[in-house]
C-alpha cells in the first residue's frame, strides 16, 4: 500500500501544506494552479454530493476512487481541509485523518505560537513535518509503500 | 441494500437517461407557535431552512405545505387548493395566493402546522448535475499522482456511494446506491450489455440522443430489482 500525498487547505481555500511521499505522474502545472485545482474540485465533490444525496448527510463526502488511487477527505468544523492520496487498497481512514489533525497538527502548528493555524505553513516549522513523516510512515497503509 | 437511481451520461457530458428506482421519502409535519425558530429562505424550488436545526429539520430542508395544502414554490393558496404538484411545478401567484415568507411571519396566522422535506431533483437539476460529474470526471484524472488514471470509478459518503463505469466510446453509466450494495459494477456491465442490445440496436434511436427506448428502462429496472434481491443482475 502506497500514501501518494497530503494536502491541507484553510476554509478560505489556500493551500496551507503539502507533502509529497511519492509522486510517479510528473505535474502538468505549477504547484499554486494545481491547489486552486485541488481546492476547486473538492468545493465542487461537495456541492455535488449534497444536492445529489437521497437522504440527509452528516459527514458528507469521504473519499473516491479512480484505477489507481484513492482519495480520501476529511474536513474538521473550522474548515479545514484535509485531502490524502493512497493506493485504491485502502479502506476507510478517516479516523487515521482525524487522528493526524488532533495529534500532529493541533500540537504542533495550532499550539506553535510561531506561526499561526490559518496561515501558510512554511519550511522552518521542521518539527511539524519531521512529526507528520513519522505519523505517516508509522501508518499501517504505509508498510511496504514508497520504497518501490 | 438499495440501489436509489441510475444515470446514463453522453460523451458530451449530457445526461440521455435517468431512472429512480427507491428514493426515500423523507417528510416531517409539525405544529409550530409564533415566533418560528428557523431562518427561511426563498430558494429556486420553494422556501428553504437556512438556519436552525431542530426536531429533525435540516438546514436545506424545503416546506412542502402548510396546514396541509401544498405550498406552490415561494407561493400558498389556501382557496384553491390541491392543484396537482407535478414535477418541475412552476410558481404561480394570483390573487388569493400568500408569499410564503410574509405568511409565516404574520404572528395571527399561529398555530400553524409546517411540513417539511427533502425535494426531489427535477429534470433540470438532475442535467446540471450530470455535466458537473463529467467535469468531476476528468480532473480526477488530472489530479491523480499516479500515471495514466482514469476518473472517478467509486464516490463515497456517509449515507450513498455513487459508481461509474465509462465504457470505451465514452459512455458513462452511473448508479447510486447505499453504502452497503455490493457488486454495482456488475450491475453497470449489465446495464452497458442492455444499452447496447436495446438502444444501439434499435433503429429508432441515434447516438448520444435521450434514450426513450421502453424495452431499455424496463430490463434496466429488472436488473435493479435482481442485484438487489439476489446480489447478482443476471437471471
Amino acid at each position: 500500500m502506497v500514501v501518494y500525498n497530503l494536502y491541507i487547505f484553510n476554509r478560505n481555500g489556500q493551500c496551507l501544506f503539502y507533502r509529497e511521499w511519492l509522486r510517479r505522474r510528473p505535474g502538468t502545472m505549477t504547484q499554486e494552479e494545481e491547489f486552486k485545482l485541488m481546492n476547486g474540485f473538492m468545493h465542487s465533490i461537495k456541492s455535488f454530493v449534497q444536492r445529489l444525496s437521497p437522504q440527509d448527510l452528516k459527514d458528507g463526502f469521504v473519499s473516491f476512487k479512480t484505477n489507481c488511487y484513492k482519495l480520501n477527505y476529511y474536513e474538521t468544523a473550522t474548515g479545514l481541509k484535509f485531502v490524502l492520496n493512497t493506493d485504491n487498497n485502502v479502506g476507510n481512514i478517516r479516523d487515521i485523518l482525524h487522528q493526524l489533525y488532533s495529534t500532529i497538527f493541533v500540537n504542533y502548528i495550532v499550539k506553535n505560537p510561531s506561526c499561526s493555524a490559518t496561515d501558510i505553513i512554511n519550511t522552518e516549522q521542521e518539527i511539524f513535518i519531521e512529526k507528520l513523516d513519522e505519523f505517516i510512515s508509522n501508518l499501517s497503509i504505509f508498510a511496504q509503500t514508497n520504497k518501490a | 441494500m438499495v440501489v436509489h437511481s441510475f444515470y446514463v451520461i453522453n460523451r458530451s457530458g449530457g445526461l440521455i437517461f435517468s431512472d429512480e428506482h427507491f428514493i426515500p421519502k423523507i417528510e416531517l409535519e409539525k405544529t409550530f407557535s409564533y415566533p418560528l425558530d428557523f431562518v427561511l429562505k426563498q430558494g429556486q424550488k420553494g422556501v428553504n431552512v437556512e438556519f436552525g436545526q431542530r426536531d429533525g429539520i435540516k438546514v436545506g430542508h424545503t416546506i412542502l405545505s402548510i396546514n396541509g395544502v401544498p405550498v406552490q414554490g415561494n407561493f400558498i393558496d389556501f382557496s384553491a387548493p390541491s392543484t396537482t404538484a407535478n414535477d418541475d411545478d412552476q410558481q404561480i401567484s394570483t390573487s388569493t395566493s400568500h408569499d410564503i415568507i410574509s405568511y409565516l411571519s404574520d404572528s395571527t396566522n399561529y398555530p400553524v402546522t409546517i411540513k417539511f422535506g427533502r425535494t426531489r431533483l427535477n429534470s433540470n437539476e438532475k442535467l446540471i448535475l450530470a455535466s458537473m460529474f463529467h467535469s468531476m470526471y476528468a480532473i480526477a484524472c488530472q489530479l491523480s499522482p499516479e500515471l495514466n488514471s482514469s476518473g472517478i470509478r467509486e464516490l463515497e459518503t456517509d449515507q450513498f456511494k455513487l459508481y461509474c463505469f465509462q465504457s470505451i466510446t465514452g459512455i458513462k453509466f452511473v448508479a447510486l446506491t447505499d453504502t452497503r450494495q455490493a457488486n454495482v459494477d456488475a450491475l453497470l456491465k449489465r446495464t452497458y450489455e442492455l444499452y447496447s442490445d436495446y438502444a444501439l440496436k434499435n433503429p429508432f434511436y441515434s447516438i448520444d440522443q435521450p434514450i426513450w427506448c421502453p424495452l431499455f428502462r424496463q430490463t434496466v429496472q429488472q436488473a435493479m430489482d435482481l442485484l438487489e434481491k439476489t446480489g447478482s443482475p443476471y437471471t
